[in-house]
């Protein structure tokens, strides 16, 4: 196929190499920069036939994407919003966010896939160089600026002046701290609340399944129990930061099992009641293993030793679980002897 | 402009409306000298320069979904009964946070769609962030005049970091807020402050009643807004600086060679973000991200296993999980070495990603501008660094997941957090060394080419009897590309006792520098590349080839 | 003392404190079950019985004893009852290939007539946690949410939001429960296997069971809508960072290369 038959218009514009001749071995330098690689034309360059087909696509890909904005709408009217289907391999999902999706998809993609495809095939594709130019100023710029600025600084006299410059820099430096005295009241200081949770003597130990206070003989060997303290409700304004500081995990040991003198002390029978919050970074810690009586943090990783005084056997944590002192009530049910001896959850600067 | 010849033709009343429009506001903002420098600029064509653009078409797709988000969301921690048409929580107590994304998710039509590009869009963002970066760090794209230009990307990826950790946090769920008890818990171990910080930013106790509204206004207001200005500036940055390019035949450090800004970069980047934008609106289509009504309303004593951040703080995740639990307990006061440690180690780690380029510049003590892409290859040091900093970045991420791979791969917990700890140091280590002796490879590999050419695949039987594979000679082009990058000589300290026998004080950061450079540079940690005349002694030689 | 702690490290030790587990919980048990009942059909009883102990010898002896008292590879049976049976042989965890950090849950050999012989000649030897009915599990009629809040409080730690399982130390793991019956869900719940807590009636409720129960048949199972689509195993943002990066990154790299690259040239003539 020769040049010849395509119209002169359809030709890119011949754009000028921006170094010197193009493809000419240097005899010297056999490294030399040879220029720019004269440019070569595209099938739709010299073929109309394939430019026109590049038209076709380009003008398919919008118009695909015309019809799915409208699948788009019709998909936003139709379908009921809790319509439920099965496709293949994905599952049940819902109609209405896979239809939305897939249409505002293929509206979005066909859009760019049409614009780059017009870019790739039917725009000019020839290569231009562009100089760059140097960021640094030239000299005389340098010179004129600094010269301006000596000008400036010297009209403003703040160097003749320093009890203006000095007053004004005090000035300055003091104002932000208005701004940090407003964060102020952003909280209260931390004060002794991290040291205290809600659990007090004869405080009933409350089972967060069933909602009633906790006899030692519901308690069976190998069981887990979570309690929270009597008189605590879910709808409690304060329930959450109450329960983040309360939560416990109740276990009953053999007590033959139980290695650490105090928690034999503190426990009631061999029921032991351990803070759930990990002593790493506060995270409820309750995945229990009743054979090995080892409690493991899902967060972090820290394993304790329930039957050793809930000290860490691995992982980040710092510091053994809090234990809770508890015995039982003149009715039978487990209660707490006193608050926590140590504050729950995450160490802290002032916990010492 | 084409237009301007005949424009003066024309008269002024017979001009196209477009041409109008474009007149008034040129006299009054003065568009035409705008578009002369830009409307044909022009870009080289390189599929890794387009990460940036995903980058940006996500943070944009990611604004206009919050947006929209922004009006059904309650970033209120008000306790409330769900009574909406998701059966398994009806009943429950949550807060308005939580109960009004469940009803973005099941009653607003397409507000599922919408969640889910702006969650998909955020981890495709932040990934696509770091991908850039490593382009950018492996080319050497942050060489002058280009260092202020990585900040700006850096303190994006940092910002983008935490404005994704707190919209993680805004649904309150379960999952969202034990990641957010875990950042109490950070705090409280800072020395010092850390429990005052804590009570301000929780208003209290956690949880409290403060933080999903506080989170709110730096998620979708306090950072955002710092990263639209700062991406505004990255791009006016990347426009003053003209785009690198690597080496290749007519592209040098004066030029840039590619296609105009307009037509073909406006189709070609206007359309990619369509494509982004597409991409990312099927993936939502099609896969679930952060189900919260299948996580559940948080509660500070409830929990999951398997809980983890979004990928992006996976390494801080991996520190936190591999550090050993050191504590120290002295004069009534408590340091949380096990929290601290890792906390102190993220910020060292980000703050050296951040000095990078200022770090190299000093020891190359280069002032030159550059324009030209390293392979990265040549700058052996340079990508081993790198490789080692991913591996390392790779090693915390399985740490991060550690509960994931022990039960998906049935393998110890305790022996992968044993082995991240190992990892830690060694594998950084190993990966630096065969990284750099793999780059040193390819750079004598480079430079066989050049001497002898490439190899034809031809063979070759000589007249007495031996069997030689034909090389061809590269054609001057390939010779230009693979000879176009320089090399620098180590810095010397020089002879520190001078001609009279006085000793010369060196200080110690030129001792470092030069230990460094020579690191970088010295005999061992580049291959010279071939010179003028070894090409030419050797072509002379093996003419009858 | 110095002899037991030394055994303490068998790979069956832990099987061997569990069952001593189940034994006290079975003693509980015990207070309630209804022991005249067990006459009304004697002979039918005690034939059950004698073909649960000839399948005993051939399945379980070599391990437990020949009279269920336990040995060095497996512990006793004695007041374990019958739902431990029917949880351990009905979803194939027993009979046990080999020791490991845990006994997985595999093929079931046996069929349910065999298994309830089974269960029948160790709840024999004596009284545990009796097999539940279908109207304890079966989870019509109960409080799905309420169920919720309880798996998130007593079984999300271990077994993840939706029952998709989680790892525990040392190679042990909570299983995935989705596919896992009712009927066994509940006898885990009451017997405790393995390393798994028991959360006896005493304080977790029969209905807080069948709460549970039902949460996870609406959760976790086939029928399961993932409105969002994929539910890439329900693991969370770990598996969600994967996609992210492969099918979202490399989606749009694999773009960028398109738009970036070279359109053909014509070829030369």
């Amino acid at each position: 196929m020769s040049s010849q038959d395509i119209p002169e218009e359809n030709l890119p514009a011949e754009q000028g190499t921006a170094h010197g001749a193009v493809g000419v071995a240097d005899e010297k330098n056999p490294f030399a920069d040879p220029g720019l690689p004269p440019h070569e034309h595209r099938i739709q360059d010299i073929d109309e036939r394939a430019a026109k087909r590049s038209e076709r696509v380009v003008a398919l890909l919008f118009t695909v994407s015309m019809l799915a904005t409208i699948g788009f709408i019709v998909s936003y009217v139709t379908i009921p919003n809790d319509k439920s289907v099965y496709v293949f391999p994905i599952g049940h999902l819902s109609a209405m966010n896979f239809a939305l999706g897939l249409t505002l998809g293929v509206a979005l993609f066909c859009i760019g896939a049409g614009a780059v495809h017009w870019a790739r095939t039917l725009m000019s594709d020839a290569e231009v160089a562009d100089e760059r130019h140097p960021i640094e100023a030239s000299p005389e710029v340098r010179a004129k600026v600094h010269a301006d600025f000596k000008q400036g600084a010297k009209e403003s006299v703040i160097g003749r002046r320093p009890l203006i410059r000095n007053t004004m820099l005090g000035a300055l430096a003091l104002v932000p701290l208005s701004g940090l005295f407003l964060l102020r009241d952003l909280g209260p200081l931390p004060k002794e609340t991290l040291r205290h949770t809600l659990w007090a003597k004869g405080k009933r130990l409350v089972n967060m399944n069933t909602n009633q206070p906790l006899r030692p003989e519901d308690v069976a060997v190998g069981s887990l129990t979570f309690a929270m303290p009597d008189g605590l409700k879910e709808t409690d304004e304060e329930f959450q930061t109450e329960i983040a500081k309360a939560a416990l995990m109740i276990v009953r040991l053999q007590p033959d099992n139980i290695k650490d003198k105090r928690e034999l002390e503190w426990s009631h029978e061999g029921v032991v009641a351990y803070s759930k919050i990990c002593t790493h970074v506060g995270c409820p810690i309750s995945l229990y293993e009743q054979q090995t009586h080892h409690v493991l943090c899902p967060c972090h990783q820290s394993t304790f030793d329930l039957s050793d005084g809930a000290r860490v056997i691995f992982g980040p944590a710092g510091h053994a679980l809090p234990q809770l002192r508890i015995g039982v009530d003149s009715e039978g049910y487990l209660q707490a002897l006193g608050d926590f001896e140590e504050p729950v959850g995450p160490a802290f600067w002032e916990r010492g | 402009m084409s237009t301007t010849a005949s424009n003066e033709s024309r008269s002024r009343g017979k001009a196209p409306a477009g041409e109008k429009i474009a007149d008034w506001a040129d006299g009054r903002l003065g568009i035409y000298s705008l578009a002369k420098a830009n409307m044909r600029k022009i870009f080289p064509d390189h599929w890794s320069f387009m990460l940036g653009e995903v980058c940006l078409y996500s943070f944009l797709i990611i604004i206009l979904t919050g947006v929209y988000l922004t009006l059904f969301f309650h970033p209120s921690m008000n306790e409330v009964v769900y009574h909406g048409s998701y059966v398994p929580l009806q009943g429950q107590l949550m807060s308005e946070a939580f109960n009004s994304t469940l009803h973005i998710s099941f009653e607003v039509r397409g507000g599922l769609l919408i969640r889910q590009i702006h969650h998909w869009a955020a981890l495709i963002f932040l990934a696509g962030m770091f991908v850039h970066m490593m382009r950018v760090f492996f080319t050497g794209a942050f060489r002058k005049p280009r260092e202020v230009n990585w900040l700006f990307g850096f303190l994006l990826f940092v910002l983008g970091m935490f404005t994704g950790f707190t919209g993680y946090s805004l649904p309150d769920d379960l999952l969202s807020g034990t990641g957010v008890r875990f950042m109490e818990g950070a705090i409280l171990s800072v020395p010092i402050i850390g429990t005052y910080i804590s009570y301000f930013l929780f208003g209290g106790e956690f949880p409290g009643h403060d933080f999903v509204a506080r989170f709110y206004s730096i998620h979708i207001l306090l950072l955002p807004g710092i990263m639209l200005g700062l991406v505004v500036g990255h791009l006016i940055l990347v426009f003053y600086h003209k785009h690198t390019q690597f080496a290749g035949p007519g592209k040098t450090n004066n030029n840039v060679v590619g296609m105009p800004l307009l037509p073909v970069y406006m189709a070609k980047a206007g359309g990619f973000f369509f494509l982004v934008f597409g991409a990312i609106a099927v993936i939502a289509a099609i896969a679930q991200i952060n189900p919260i009504w299948a996580i559940g309303p948080y509660r500070p004593d409830q929990v999951s296993t398997g809980a983890q951040p979004d990928w992006y703080m996976g390494m801080a995740e991996g520190l936190i999980r591999a550090m050993p639990g050191w504590e120290i307990n002295f004069w009534g006061h408590t340091l949380v070495l096990g929290v601290f440690i890792p906390l102190v180690l993220f910020g060292v780690v980000l703050a050296a990603i951040a000095l990078y380029p200022f770090i190299e510049s000093w020891v190359t003590g280069d002032k030159r501008e550059h324009h030209i892409l390293d392979r990265p290859r040549n700058v052996p040091t340079r990508t081993a660094f790198g490789a080692a900093w991913i591996a390392w970045y790779f090693v915390l991420l399985i740490g991060g997941g550690n509960d994931l791979w022990a039960t998906h791969f049935h393998l110890s917990i305790n022996a992968i957090t044993w082995f991240v700890r190992v990892a830690f140091f060694v594998v950084p280590v190993i990966t630096f060394v065969v990284t750099k002796r793999i780059c040193l490879g390819l750079q004598r590999r480079d430079k066989e080419k050049v001497l002898h050419g490439r190899e034809s695949g031809i063979i070759k039987r000589l007249p007495h009897g031996e069997f030689i594979e034909v090389h061809e000679p590269l054609s001057q082009e390939q010779l230009y590309t693979l000879t176009a990058h320089q090399q620098y000589e180590p810095v010397e300290i020089g002879p520190t006792v001078d001609e009279n026998g006085v000793e010369r004080k060196v200080s110690g950061t030129a001792k470092l520098r030069a230990k460094l450079s020579k690191a970088y540079y010295g005999e061992d940690n580049q291959i010279p590349k071939p010179t003028v005349e070894e090409y030419k002694e050797i072509t002379s030689g093996h003419g009858h080839h | 003392m110095k002899k037991l702690s030394a055994r303490r490290r068998h790979p069956l030790a832990a099987v061997v404190v569990l069952l001593l587990a189940l034994a006290a919980t079975g003693g509980l048990y015990t207070a309630f079950a209804p022991a005249s009942k067990a006459k009304a059909d004697d002979s039918a009883q005690s034939l059950t019985i004698e073909e649960g102990k000839k399948l005993y010898a051939v399945g379980c002896a070599s391990c437990h004893g020949t009279g269920g008292q336990g040995t060095t590879d497996g512990p006793s049976l004695v007041g374990v009852g019958a739902a431990a049976v029917d949880f351990q042989v009905g979803t194939g965890r027993m009979p046990a290939q080999q020791p490991g950090a845990q006994i997985p849950r595999k093929k079931v050999i046996y069929s349910q007539a065999e298994i309830d012989q089974l269960a029948a000649y160790i709840a024999s030897l004596g009284a545990g946690p009796v097999v539940p009915t279908k109207n304890q599990y079966s989870p019509e009629g109960a409080d799905i949410a309420k169920g919720g809040e309880l798996f998130r409080t007593n079984c999300a730690q271990c077994h993840n939001f939706t029952g998709k399982g989680g790892a525990l130390t040392h190679g042990k793991f909570a299983p995935d429960l989705d596919g896992v019956q009712p009927k066994h869900i509940y006898e885990a719940m009451q017997t405790g296997p393995q390393n798994m807590p028991s959360f006896p009636d005493t304080t977790m409720s029969e209905k807080n069971k069948k709460d549970i129960i039902a949460y996870l048949n609406a959760v976790n199972s086939d029928k399961t809508d993932n409105p969002g689509g994929l539910e890439l195993g329900g693991l969370g943002p770990v598996s969600e960072g994967l996609f992210a990066w492969i099918f979202g990154l490399g989606a749009l790299i694999a773009v960028a290369v398109w738009v970036a690259a070279r359109t053909a040239k014509a070829k030369k003539s």
